[in-house]
């Protein structure tokens, strides 16, 4: 029971996770109609830039701020440099350019920081777990990931629902043509949408690093399921991108969780925990293709 | 006699819109009948559903009496439909000829070889020949369709749509920018067509419709307000005021 | 002459002589290399007909390479021991295995194939790539067949008594192959398929207009597609005598569309050059520095981004500049 619990909360911490990644990545493919492969490649630029920013300082919190700035920073080069001539061309081009960024992203990141994965400690404040009654105790730092991810939630959709910009974007993805008629400076659109999936993307990345580990090629694992709970939610659409992620979340980590000790009773140790990997990594892709064989376009289809 | 074409009672919403609204329509045998109506009418809407494109909320669309309404677009076309695109829809990579050899090669169970030579089929392309022989394009055979005037690609757009030897046409404004000569030239072209085979004939060009139709059906706001032939059409004064500032030609 | 038939004639006279002139060099690893530029050829040869004829992008095609591979391990795994799941009885012969392989990386492009072609645009870019990854991860968890180490092939396949283990004779027979696919799909070309094809890719509106089933136009050509990946993973795995999962990753397929793109989309022989392109960069890029990706990374955006059609356009502009001057 405890062990559901906690993998319950795991999974929630996950789905917040993967939801701040995928609310970029299917704002970016539902406004600007562009497939950015290489979102997971924001994602290890935020974790790198904050923990060694937060090593040198020695603040947890300055490691947040230069995380969030070098994101926006590497969102602003990205898509003034490839992304943008990216907008015109058909999908092929975007996923081609865009795995060369992935590329040369991770070879960057290892001629600076090395293949060995980065140290990114937990700060003292968050350090403890705390007792959530019914004696589960819980790591207080996955607690504040999960506060932080929601919260960024919550202000994205008072950021989308609320405001003038959050209307252009409602009104870009379902429409792009019309927001351009309406006289909006599109370049300006699209640059600050670019910017604003990869603060989300460097954000995450960086609350990440001390639950996964920070090395080049980090991106890689965590967008292919990024990549399937913005399928699954519907390109475009960041109602569905929660709805996914936070599902999706939990039924992956609810395998990984439960099926070793149910292949433990059948399989010898090596032999089940291999299996049960393997699984519960199958897990989320078996997921959509059952989800998309009853309805290909996601949960929530946008205009584009 | 069996309508070739039969909509019966086709219903669409959209939300709290409806786009379609009860419409019923016929196409006989050796007919051409035309559906006329302001902007907005729901016409696209209409052919969509005719089409396969759209699913109708309620209603019943039959091609020689057998029941389609649920088949995938291709199917009905297997049925008999040939329909041309007001935007013309062509291979613009590839020649005219090419065009219609595709069509002609849907002819039939549209079974194909795996290892045959296509350009090698000398019956196909005869018939090609065949086809354009006597038409506009009869020169231009071997000019890659993004080559072509605007005129040219509407006819081309009606070949290929005939080339397939379909059993009646659904024409989505036929007349669509063209100029006045050519207007003139798709018209002749038309009623070339007509005696081979019947036409749902959906058109803005009210001078085309007057030249062409035995029936005209008015399409206003998802429902047809009145149908009958030209001249009942022409006096109707429902007609008249629906096409009021929507039409600049005058309506008699 | 054509400069078509002028290129293919020097290809063909080059692969026969190769490793001839490998010797002569006296750099036999060359030998190796070619016939991995063969096999690459032939999975991205493949891949281009759905890519470059059929206009649809997929990113699972490293699934159908694996499973070749790994038919044939699997195959030589349970060869004089138990059979395969107590019924079925492994084998080394070429003649059988290869089949088999190529049957199931067709079944499986059937399965897959069915499934995604119901989306289109992105969403079958990112369907495509998760099935792969399926597939992936099956590989991984399976120790038996050797989990993330990989499944070592202890002989390569029996053909006629030839010595697989020889370069050179693996090389030919790899030749054999890559220039039967390759003349297979010159025909798929122009054949009545390969119009039809061509006009989904176009417009498919257009085609289903004039009543085409275009979603089994592409299935076929999809399938067919994984038939000929599956034989290069089958190939592969005699060449290397191993089955890894890394036939199976999705950098595995967007290695495949690099080598279809670099060597021009849609064309006959851009896969080979592309393929030929991409080992080329990759051995001596791998050897001058460990970070060679990122000079890859930075070619392919440069190509993407600042050129359309790739070596082959290149190729045959340079090959028509010289045909014209010809006396």
């Amino acid at each position: 029971m405890l062990l559901i619990l906690e993998q319950l909360l795991n999974g929630l911490q996950y789905g917040v996770t993967l939801f701040l990644l995928a609310a970029g990545l299917t704002l970016i493919f539902g406004i600007m109609g562009v497939i950015n492969l290489a979102h997971g490649s924001l994602y290890m630029i935020g974790a790198f830039v904050g923990v060694y920013f937060g090593a040198m300082t020695e603040s947890f919190v300055l490691g947040m701020i230069a995380a969030i700035l070098g994101g926006a920073a590497a969102g602003l080069a990205l898509e003034a440099l490839v992304v943008r001539r990216l907008y015109a061309r058909d999908h092929l081009d975007q996923v081609l350019a865009t795995f060369a960024v992935i590329l040369i992203a991770n070879q960057v990141i290892v001629l600076l920081f090395g293949r060995q994965p980065l140290f990114a400690p937990i700060p003292e404040a968050l350090s403890r777990s705390i007792d959530l009654g019914a004696g589960l105790q819980y790591p207080a730092y996955r607690l504040f990931v999960i506060a932080a991810g929601l919260g960024v939630a919550a202000l994205l959709y008072v950021l989308i629902n609320r405001t003038r910009v959050g209307m252009l974007v409602r009104a870009g993805s379902t429409n792009r043509d019309m927001v351009r008629a309406l006289g909006v400076n599109i370049r300006a659109l699209y640059t600050a949408v670019f910017v604003l999936g990869a603060v989300l993307a460097a954000f995450a990345g960086f609350v990440s690093g001390p639950i996964y580990s920070v090395e080049a090629g980090m991106g890689e694992r965590i967008i292919l399921a990024t990549f399937v709970v913005v399928v699954v939610g519907g390109l475009g659409s960041i109602r569905g991108a929660f709805i996914a992620a936070m599902v999706l979340g939990m039924i992956d980590t609810l395998m990984r969780g439960v099926l070793p000790e149910l292949m433990r009773l059948v399989l010898p140790p090596s032999e089940a925990d291999a299996l049960s990997a393997g699984l519960a990594s199958m897990g989320i892709y078996l997921v959509m293709a059952l989800f998309l064989l009853v309805r290909p376009q996601g949960l929530f289809a946008s205009g584009n | 006699m069996m309508p070739v074409l039969s909509v019966e009672g086709l219903v669409k919403r959209f939300g709290g819109l409806v786009a379609t609204d009860c419409v019923s329509i016929t196409l006989n045998p050796g007919e051409v009948h035309a559906i006329i109506g302001p902007n907005g009418a729901g016409k696209t809407t209409l052919i969509n559903q005719i089409c396969g494109e759209l699913r109708p909320d309620a209603g019943h669309v039959r091609i020689m009496g057998e029941d389609v309404t649920r088949l995938a677009p291709h199917r009905r076309v297997r049925q008999g439909l040939g329909r041309t695109f007001q935007i013309t829809s062509l291979l613009s990579e590839d020649t005219v000829s090419m065009n219609l050899a595709l069509a002609v090669q849907a002819r039939g169970a549209g079974t194909f070889r795996l290892f045959d030579r296509f350009i090698g089929r000398r019956a196909l392309w005869q018939t090609v020949s065949a086809l354009l022989a006597g038409t506009p394009l009869e020169h231009r055979a071997e000019v890659s369709v993004g080559d072509l005037s605007h005129g040219e690609r509407k006819q081309l757009e009606l070949l290929v749509a005939l080339a397939r030897e379909p059993r009646f046409l659904l024409l989505d404004e036929p007349m669509a920018g063209l100029g006045h000569v050519e207007s003139q030239e798709m018209i002749l072209r038309l009623q070339e067509t007509r005696r081979q085979i019947p036409i749902l004939l959906i058109e803005h060009d009210i001078e085309a419709v007057w030249a062409l139709a035995n029936r005209v059906s008015v399409l206003v706001y998802g429902r047809i307000i009145a149908s009958g032939t030209v001249d009942e059409i022409r006096c109707n004064p429902e007609v008249r005021e629906a096409y009021l500032g929507d039409e600049q030609a005058e309506v008699s | 002459m054509t400069s078509q038939r002028v290129l293919i004639v020097l290809i063909l006279i080059l692969g026969c002589i190769w490793p001839m002139i490998a010797n002569a060099l006296g750099q036999t690893a060359l030998v190796g290399l070619a016939t991995r530029v063969l096999i690459y050829a032939i999975a991205a040869a493949s891949l281009n007909i759905v890519m470059g004829f059929g206009g649809m992008v997929s990113f699972g095609h490293a699934a159908f390479f694996g499973v070749g591979g790994y038919a044939i391990g699997i195959l030589a795994a349970h060869h004089g021991t138990d059979p395969l799941f107590g019924l079925i009885p492994g084998t080394n012969a070429f003649l059988i295995a290869v089949p088999v392989a190529m049957l199931l990386a067709s079944a499986v492009a059937l399965i897959i194939g069915s499934l995604s072609l119901r989306t289109g645009g992105a969403q079958f870019i990112m369907i495509t790539l998760a099935f792969a990854q399926i597939l992936f991860f099956l590989a991984v968890s399976i120790k038996a067949y050797g989990g993330d180490e990989g499944l070592v092939i202890r002989r390569p396949n029996e053909l006629f008594g030839l010595n697989l283990r020889d370069r050179a004779t693996m090389y030919y027979v790899t030749l054999m192959f890559a220039v039967a696919f390759f003349a297979m799909v010159w025909r798929l070309r122009r054949s009545t398929l390969g119009a039809v094809l061509n006009g989904v890719r176009q417009n498919e509106r257009r085609m289903v207009a004039l009543g085409y089933n275009t979603y089994a136009i592409r299935l076929y050509a999809f399938v067919i597609s994984g038939a000929g990946t599956g034989l290069a993973g089958a190939l592969m795995a005699n060449a290397l005598r191993f089955a890894s999962p890394d036939m199976l990753h999705w950098t595995k397929s967007g290695d495949f569309i690099i080598m279809v793109v670099l060597g021009g989309l849609g064309t006959l022989f851009g896969p080979l050059l592309g393929s030929a392109a991409f080992l080329v960069l990759e051995t001596y890029l791998g050897a001058w520095t460990q970070y060679w990706q990122l000079p890859l990374g930075l070619i392919l955006l440069v190509v993407v981004l600042g050129t359309k059609g790739g070596i082959m356009r290149l190729l045959t502009q340079v090959a028509g500049w010289f045909v014209r001057r010809l006396p």
